[in-house]
């Protein structure tokens, strides 16, 4: 659908009212405390106005751009905080039975209660929709669904921001996720403003998504509106703040276990998950079976695990990734290589949240780089016949 | 002794020698018979032979001072028994014991020995072979040892 | 399995949801080693009746009561549709509580999972069967099957180890297979007790004396992953070609089924892409040194 609209610059609020007539749940970002983070929109609340932030290796924060500026206006000068949509499609605990034990009745199931409204994501950055298409490949594409997420994920509206001022931690260009994006979603924005004026270009991607959009008033964008999009997102893509060789990682990573790469982040590296924890397609869970005082009534739930949790590879008696060395080497292994033998794609979208969020710094886009390095070293190295070279372990 | 040279080439122990070496080893050679029970060697004896087992269990064993025996591993058809002969002080590390009726053939090591002293060629060749037995063992051992089965993984 | 068509309440249940069995009966092994003999509990009608159809190497997950879930190889017969079998080794808390179930306790019941040995392709082929300690369970089914069918497999071999004598598990199972003709068993212990008249040393130096023609043998290998790596090295010294070896995993299952992402081993999910392996496969990936 090449048709596009143009919308006024409250077309955030207005989308959220839309989709809360049409029955959906709208979730989206707030800014409480001077976080950035993703939750209910409630009929009639405003969005975010005037924010940006900052992101760089171990910090990021909030900023409120300064008054008498275009950017105090913004609706989305933020990129992505340490929210995911993750955090509503595949949440962070969620009950997969009860059961009840007696001795006439034997054991019973039960399972939980489906949910009740659907969910209209609002605000969606285009990394992160890709990371939604990467956890729906991962938890619906396979043999076995995981039913609570295609629960909640089938029939959730989807409205996309595109993004014009990458941050810099952002890689999705080098992932090909972004900066613009063109399916997956049911609604598109791209939000333009300047002295003159201030507004939203939007696009449908759906029947649904043009029936929202025709019912908001607006006018048809000109044919200028939609090639200043088209520049913008081109302009993003070549400033972005990060760059990731995805291929050569990939290749790099499939050979690299013996890399010295993992001593050395491993020095760094606190093993604390979370960069699972704000990643938008780590998909790992844990399961815990816990029953009332009595022994009649037992549940299972199952929440976020983590890869870099010691008990993650627990196997009677003993761990089989004791060292920090061998959990990164797993997590960042699986992110950027074993994640295409899996699923076919990457499963980094480019996001930076890990960047940002670890806490001493730790940059996925410069590990890849090392890895790749470390291995052409390495390659090079071992066609030579003879003694080993400085003191390389085989 | 036509015989002996054919069982001797059918022993990967012995494969690839030639006819010659064949024909002398198996001069030192000689068919012996154990029952259940018997002792073949003890622990501190010359070690002057060694066997190529035919049929039959024997068991390698070390006896606690005082105590009973302990067994450590066991041997079978096909298998050699005894290196000792080869290696100084030339005398036996264990206790060997048949546990069943044995069929086997014996070898004299001490003159083996002085023909390989006088034949490099032929004394690298059974080195060869007998090196590669005392390796095997040794990796068998070392699982043995490792108790698998106790551990997690 | 649920599918995505069905209404939103089973769906929301789905694969997580163990199916309810009853205990039949329970007995020793081993002094830690218990197996169970398990139906579907009567009474929920959507189930179907009889235990479900396995191939020999797959697992179920089993449910222990508010406790939690372990994958335990199925150790039964695949033709028997009527009794599921698994033989379990106490190590933690969950197969405790599974060892303290009597005849008529509930335990729930998902799968069976995985992949399972390539019984079907091994026929006309000579097979070696190597089994370490518990890993003679998860090849048992693969026992009744050729001897079931024993006119489609040439020279049939099992080798044997376990700690000790009093270690060993189906052992009058082993005794009657001993005694059949058309079956080679040989088995060993690492440590003999004073009664113990059979061989002493670990199972692969049964290796090179196992009866079969090593070119034209499909190997099936179970037990601790070093013993298995060994198997493989001793297998192929006899001449058996490396694509012919199979060997089964192991790794922490939380789901069983490829959602839960703790069953990794480098790019493959051991729940569904294993447990049963080429040994090809895996054979890079084991010998990566996880510290």
């Amino acid at each position: 659908m090449t048709e596009a609209r143009w919308l006024g610059a409250s077309a955030p609020e207005d989308l959220a009212a839309g989709l809360t007539q049409r029955g959906y749940r709208v979730v989206g970002p707030r800014v409480e405390d001077g976080e950035l983070l993703l939750g209910d929109i409630a009929p009639g609340e405003a969005l975010p106005r005037g924010w940006s932030d900052r992101a760089s290796p171990g910090r990021y924060r909030l900023e409120s751009t300064s008054e008498g500026t275009t950017g105090a206006a913004e609706r989305f000068g933020f990129r992505v905080g340490a929210h995911s949509w993750k955090r509503f499609l595949h949440p962070s605990e969620a009950l997969l039975f009860r059961a009840r034990r007696d001795r006439t009745d034997g054991l019973k199931l039960q399972p939980p209660p489906p949910p009740k409204t659907p969910l209209a994501l609002l605000g969606v950055r285009p990394c992160d929709l890709a990371a939604i298409g990467v956890q729906d490949r991962v938890l619906s594409g396979g043999p076995h669904v995981d039913a609570g997420y295609v629960a909640r994920r089938r029939g959730a509206f989807l409205v996309a921001v595109e993004c014009t001022r990458p941050g810099a931690t952002c890689f999705c260009a080098s992932m090909g996720t972004g900066p613009g994006v063109e399916s997956g979603y049911d609604v598109v924005l791209t939000e333009l403003v300047d002295d003159t004026r201030h507004g939203f270009l939007a696009r449908a991607g759906s029947d649904r998504g043009a029936e929202l959009l025709a019912g908001l008033g607006g006018r048809e964008a000109t044919a200028d509106e939609q090639a200043e999009r088209a520049a913008a997102v081109e302009a993003a893509a070549r400033n972005m703040g990060r760059k990731l060789e995805v291929h050569a990682a990939r290749r790099a990573l499939a050979e690299g276990a013996e890399l010295r790469l993992w001593e050395d982040v491993a020095e760094r590296c606190l093993a604390c998950a979370n960069c699972t924890l704000v990643c938008p397609t780590c998909f790992c869970t844990t399961v815990e079976d816990t029953t009332d005082l009595e022994g009649r009534v037992a549940e299972r739930r199952r929440s976020w695990d983590s890869c870099f949790g010691l008990e993650f590879s627990y196997l009677h008696g003993g761990s089989v990734r004791q060292s920090v060395a061998a959990r990164y080497r797993q997590w960042l292994t699986h992110k950027l290589s074993s994640w295409f033998d899996q699923f076919g794609e990457a499963g980094c979208v480019g996001c930076g949240r890990c960047i940002a969020w670890c806490p001493v710094g730790i940059d996925i886009t410069e590990e890849a780089a090392v890895a790749i390095t470390q291995q052409h070293e390495a390659a090079e190295v071992r066609p030579h016949r003879g003694p080993a070279r400085r003191g390389r372990k085989r | 002794m036509r015989d002996m040279v054919a069982l001797l080439s059918a022993s990967p122990v012995f494969a690839g020698l030639d006819h010659d070496q064949l024909e002398f080893i198996a001069g030192c050679g000689w068919n012996v018979h154990f029952k259940a029970g018997d002792t073949v060697f003890k622990f501190g004896e010359p070690a002057d032979r060694f066997f190529v087992l035919r049929a039959g269990t024997i068991s390698i064993e070390i006896r606690y001072p005082g105590g009973p025996a302990r067994r450590l591993e066991t041997l079978g058809d096909g298998e050699v028994l005894g290196w000792s002969w080869l290696f100084p002080p030339y005398t036996w590390q264990f206790d060997a014991r048949a546990l069943t009726d044995v069929r086997a053939t014996a070898f004299d090591g001490t003159c083996l020995r002085d023909k390989c002293d006088d034949d490099p060629p032929l004394g690298y060749e059974l080195m060869k072979r007998f090196a590669g037995i005392v390796a095997a063992r040794l990796q068998a051992t070392r699982l043995q040892l490792l108790d698998l089965y106790g551990q997690p993984l | 399995m649920d599918s995505p068509s069905e209404s939103h309440g089973t769906l929301a249940a789905g694969p997580m949801r163990p199916r309810p069995f009853v205990v039949v009966r329970r007995w020793d092994e081993t002094a830690d080693t218990f197996s169970v003999e398990l139906r579907p509990a009567l009474g929920d009608g959507s189930e179907p009746s009889g235990a479900p159809a396995f191939r020999p190497g797959q697992f179920n997950m089993l449910y222990a009561f508010g406790a939690g879930e372990v994958p335990i190889s199925i150790s039964g017969d695949p033709a028997d549709g009527e009794r599921l079998i698994h033989t379990v080794r106490t190590v933690g808390a969950v197969t405790r509580l599974l060892s303290e179930l009597r005849p008529g306790d509930a335990v729930g019941v998902r799968g069976p999972y995985g992949t399972g040995w390539p019984v079907d392709a091994a026929a006309g082929h000579d097979l070696i069967i190597i089994a370490g300690g518990i890993g003679l369970p998860p090849l048992r089914p693969v026992l009744y099957q050729v001897l079931a069918q024993r006119d489609r497999f040439g020279r049939v071999a099992l080798l044997y180890g376990a700690r000790s004598p009093e270690e060993m598990v189906f052992i009058d199972e082993l005794r009657r297979w001993r005694s059949r003709l058309d079956l080679d068993v040989a088995i060993t212990v690492d440590r003999a007790t004073e009664s113990w008249r059979g061989s002493v040393g670990f199972v692969t130096t049964l290796i090179a004396r196992a009866p079969v023609d090593a070119a034209d043998a499909v190997a099936m290998v179970c037990g601790p992953e070093l013993m298995m790596r060994f198997a493989a090295l001793g297998l192929v010294k006899k001449g058996v070609p490396e694509q012919q070896i199979y060997a089964s995993l192991e790794r922490n299952m939380k789901c069983g089924i490829g959602l839960c992402g703790h069953c990794q081993l480098g790019p493959s999910f051991v729940c569904r892409d294993g447990p049963v392996y080429p040994f090809t496969d895996v054979k890079g990936l084991l010998q990566v040194a996880e510290r």
